[in-house]
């Protein structure tokens, strides 16, 4: 560690400063306005720092943490999705009574682990991360107290996300016990000299797979999601499904590429089950929800499932088409549950389906944006989400996928039936309830969301450019 | 860059339109009105500007790089057959909008955003020569397609619109993985990645993948045509669909299932596709039967025409495997005067649901009485449906019949049984709803002015069509005899008779032109 190394990390130091800053001034005063400028103004700063590290990375910063360009375009993601997140709370927060400054402290701290997350190359700093990141989410999740729904999301969150930290740190001890090293890296050249055959390799490699399946939500580890989504608030049902999960994927793409995992024909049949499952048993359960969150729960379990299959393309074009995918589902998502979010009142989520019927003729804006996320979870054109599907099938054509590339083809179709559900009962003729005003901050998300749906869908090439630097790590 | 203009007026037309229906609910038609005009504007400027040059090349080409990454350009060219298709859908897209006047009057700046936006991709799928680019227009054609059918449609609209999006979608899902394995085929043999159409045409395979490529792309196309196995979307959606939207459908969408075939599967997979001219010739006659016998057993009026589509479109296909020029010159006419006499037809269907608030036949009945224009404007039109020699069906069937004549003589047979069934079906809406007793009485206004007009317009071209097709023969020609030549190259071998027998020469050569 040497004063070099403390220009690279000043994104993580910004990030972690100013929830200590705001403790501090969260005793000086309980003005909400300051603190939720502040918040705003040390991410848009933690942005901004990251475009400074780009001269000379890739860059270790001891064996625990890389800056390269995968890590850094996904820590510009996150930071920026987050702000996105706080954008959002905004309206919520709002009718909040007390703990209002509370909120934007634990959110830092996830957004902490989150971005340690993508630059861990060590298992300790992964763990660090991921504990960091779930134990900012129980009390996130949990944070309306008031609501028995999200006590119990907040309870199932916390026993199945500690249960899982043991199956990883179980993993980690027997790879540890097999190899002697905690580096990927040096796990790498480990597993090159003995190869990857021992059933104790292989057991704690599974067991981390099982772990980060509980996170990812991957079937079957996925009981918890609906009940989660449903009970959290939407902005932060909307952090776990974007920034929770993105960080965890990019974190499993780089552990599963540099220890060459890929090459195994266990971890490759493993991985192409689960991806199958997912895809398959999200879109089912979708099919027949009344609830929007739930929907997009089921939804978010298939989409994952789909994220797996340019895992098991083994080659940069997967990476590549992860990311994108990756980035065009953080802002989709975003816009969905924005639009949720902004139209909850003070005790009432706007999570029925029924409440959102003919809400075009009375709100054609927000349903603009809503129908633009929904198309562009099904993938249809115009719609980042065309292009993402279009890149992972691309991948997978290319990395002679079959089965995979089969049934993520057969999964859009039948995903595509619970999209078009709530597309229509947008349209349909409308309903009395009423919708709260959408805030400025609100209007700012769903224009920014919107756009870079658009963007990424009609003019994606700058991306495909930017990201085709993914190669290896 | 004018044939990229084609297609921005369209879009932005309707994001205008959508917009101006904010303050006024009339301005969005004449929006889209002029926005139709534009563009049939500039696409007669090029027609006459290119229809005399005798060249077989593409008229026009617009190229501009879109994702250079993948290889994906906006590759857009113009030939004669396309010229053909854009006429038509500018002349359909102007009707659906006028008989729309009163018709839709709710949310009217949506509506014309839905129906320019279809067109838009509709023109884009006539325009484009990157199969990416194909791809992206084929897709974005549905979500408005969508939207007008399960905002706008009748009864059981929503049902409808399910079962239209999910067939098209799927079929285009499987179609979209066939161009991405054609594109690294190509990739590998030739080293370069691209999915610009004439790169594509020489990719050599073998020929289980040819085959099993060209049916992904066949799948696609003949939902959409609709061919029989597949067809089952299309009574819903033509039935529930509202009159602007049954007459896109029929009039547009299924044509591009044809011109499908025409542009991509033959030119790419001739091989495979005289491998399959049996299967193809013999789905064409099962259409064409069936579709007969099911619009014959229908009561509701609206249903009976969607069926005759089905039966129509057969004779596309067949026309299509026959590989000679008298059956593709055959397959563009039918294309057209189909578009026109079932567009027509779903009009109809429409102004009289509008006046008596049915589709069942069995309610209507001795109609001439009251309507007598309205009644003879459908009789021309049923004997347009039924081959009436004079009319533009009579001159498609009868080439698509004599072209496959030399290829296949007994499906020839049995695709003429067709002809008698489309008499039977064409007769049974003239005595239901216009002889015959009144069964109802209903007092019913005849059709307006504009209404009056716009039949008068499709009559014209429908007769004009059946007496003087020598131009559109003429403006088809060099298209059809790329598609041709790529059959022709492969096939000099010879294992069938069929080939080499196209001396074609237009009836007498004209020289007026």
């Amino acid at each position: 560690m040497n004063q070099a190394d403390f220009s690279y990390l000043v994104p993580f130091i910004i990030i972690a400063g100013a929830p200590i800053l705001m403790m501090l001034i969260i005793t000086l005063t309980k003005n909400f306005r300051i603190l939720y400028g502040l918040s705003l103004g040390a991410m848009i700063l933690a942005f901004i720092s990251l475009f400074f590290t780009g001269n000379s990375i890739p860059h270790h910063v001891s064996s625990l943490l890389v800056l390269d360009q995968f890590s850094v375009v996904f820590m510009m993601v996150i930071i920026l999705a987050s702000l996105l997140v706080t954008l959002l709370s905004y309206n919520y927060l709002q009718y909040q009574e007390s703990e209002k400054g509370e909120y934007l402290i634990v959110l830092f701290v996830a957004v902490l682990g989150s971005i340690i997350l993508v630059s861990a190359t060590h298992f300790i700093s992964f763990f660090l991360g991921i504990e960091t990141l779930s134990i900012a989410l129980f009390i996130l999740i949990a944070y309306r107290k008031i609501h028995s729904h999200a006590i119990e999301a907040g309870v199932k969150y916390f026993v199945l996300a500690s249960v899982s930290s043991a199956f990883l740190l179980f993993g980690m001890g027997l790879i540890y016990a097999n190899t002697g090293e905690m580096q990927f890296e040096k796990i790498a050249i480990a597993l090159h000299s003995s190869g990857f055959s021992t059933p104790v390799l292989l057991a704690g490699f599974g067991m981390m797979l099982v772990g980060l399946g509980f996170k990812l939500a991957l079937v079957p580890f996925h009981t918890w999601t609906p009940d989660v989504y449903q009970g959290a608030p939407a902005p932060v049902t909307a952090f776990i499904a974007t920034i929770s999960k993105g960080a965890v994927m990019a974190f499993l793409l780089r552990f599963l590429y540099e220890l060459d995992a890929i090459g195994n024909k266990k971890v490759i049949l493993i991985i192409t089950i689960i991806s199958v499952l997912s895809m398959f048993t999200g879109n089912f359960l979708a099919l027949r929800q009344q609830n929007i969150k739930r929907i997009l729960a089921y939804s978010s379990i298939a989409n994952l499932g789909y994220l797996l299959v340019t895992l098991l393309t083994g080659s940069d074009l997967g990476i590549q088409a992860a990311a994108f995918y990756l980035i065009s589902y953080i802002i989709t998502t975003l816009a969905a549950f924005g639009v949720i979010g902004l139209l909850s009142g003070k005790d009432y989520e706007a999570e029925n389906l029924t409440d959102y019927k003919g809400l075009f003729w009375k709100r054609p804006w927000v349903v603009v944006v809503f129908t633009l996320a929904l198309l562009s979870l099904a993938g249809i054109p115009i719609t980042s989400g065309f292009m993402a599907k279009f890149y992972i099938v691309f991948a997978g054509v290319n990395a002679n996928l079959w089965l995979l590339v089969v049934s993520l083809i057969l999964n859009s179709v039948i995903g595509l039936y619970y999209y078009l559900r709530i597309i229509t009962t947008l349209f349909t003729p409308a309903n009395a309830l009423k919708f709260p005003v959408i805030s400025i901050p609100g209007q700012l998300v769903l224009f920014i969301t919107a756009t870079g749906i658009l963007w990424l869908g009609i003019f994606p090439q700058w991306f495909f450019e930017l990201f085709s630097g993914f190669s290896g790590f | 860059m004018i044939l990229a203009y084609l297609i921005l007026i369209l879009i932005a037309g309707g994001l205008i339109a959508w917009l101006a229906g904010k303050w006024n609910k009339e301005l969005p038609r004449f929006i889209a009105l002029f926005a139709l005009f534009t563009d049939l504007f500039l696409t007669v400027m090029i027609y006459l500007q290119y229809s005399n040059s005798d060249t077989n090349d593409w008229m026009l080409v617009y190229s501009a790089s879109w994702i250079p990454h993948f290889g994906i350009s906006l590759y857009l060219a113009l030939d004669g057959l396309s010229i053909l298709m854009l006429l038509l859908t500018f002349i359909l897209g102007i009707i659906s909008v006028l008989i729309s006047w009163k018709e839709i009057d709710e949310h009217t700046g949506f509506f014309h955003f839905n129906i320019l936006w279809i067109l838009s991709g509709i023109t884009g799928v006539f325009l484009s020569l990157d199969l990416f680019l194909f791809y992206f227009f084929w897709e974005l054609m549905l979500i408005p397609m969508y939207f007008l059918i399960s905002i706008w449609g009748h009864t059981n609209r929503i049902y409808a619109s399910y079962k239209f999006f999910i067939y098209t979608q799927a079929s285009g899902l499987i179609m979209f993985l066939a161009i991405l394995v054609l594109y690294f085929i190509h990739g590998k043999n030739t080293g370069v990645y691209t999915f610009s159409y004439p790169e594509l045409i020489g990719t050599t395979m073998s020929p289980a993948t040819a085959i099993l490529l060209m049916l992904g792309f066949l799948v696609a196309f003949l939902v959409k045509l609709p061919v029989v196995p597949l067809h089952n979307w299309l009574p819903d959606a033509h039935t529930e669909a509202p009159t602007a939207g049954s007459l896109i459908l029929a009039g547009l969408l299924l044509k591009t299932g044809a011109y499908g075939l025409l542009r991509f599967v033959i030119p790419i997979f001739p091989e495979a596709s005289v491998t399959f001219a049996p299967f193809g010739m013999l789905l064409g006659v099962i259409g064409i039967l069936y579709g007969a016998k099911l619009a014959f057993a229908q009561t509701d009026l609206k249903r009976l025409v969607a069926y005759t589509s089905v039966s129509h479109m057969g004779f596309v296909i067949l026309g299509v495997y026959a590989f000679n020029e008298l059956a593709y010159q055959g397959v563009v006419m039918q294309m057209i005067a189909h578009a026109i006499s079932t567009g027509a037809l779903f009009i109809l269907v429409g102004q009289l649901q509008e006046r008596i608030h049915t589709r069942d036949i069995n309610r209507m009945g001795g109609l001439w009485k009251q309507v007598p224009v309205m009644g003879a404007i459908g009789l021309i039109f049923s004997m347009a449906s039924l081959g009436l020699p004079g009319l533009g069906n009579f001159v498609a069937e009868f080439l698509t019949l004599m072209g496959t004549f030399k290829a296949n003589v007994l499906m020839t047979c049995l695709a003429s049984l067709g002809l008698v069934g489309a008499t039977l079906y064409s007769l049974r809406i003239l005595q239901k709803v216009f002889y015959g007793k009144e069964r109802t009485v209903h007092v019913i206004k005849d059709l307006s002015l504009r209404e009056r007009m716009i039949a008068g317009v499709l009559i014209v071209a429908i007769v004009y069509l059946g007496l003087l097709p020598q131009q559109i023969f003429n403006t088809a020609k060099p298209a059809l005899a790329k598609s041709l030549n790529s059959i022709n190259n492969q096939s000099s071998g010879g294992k069938n008779e069929k080939s080499g027998t196209y001396n074609f020469v237009p009836e007498p050569v004209s020289t007026n032109q």
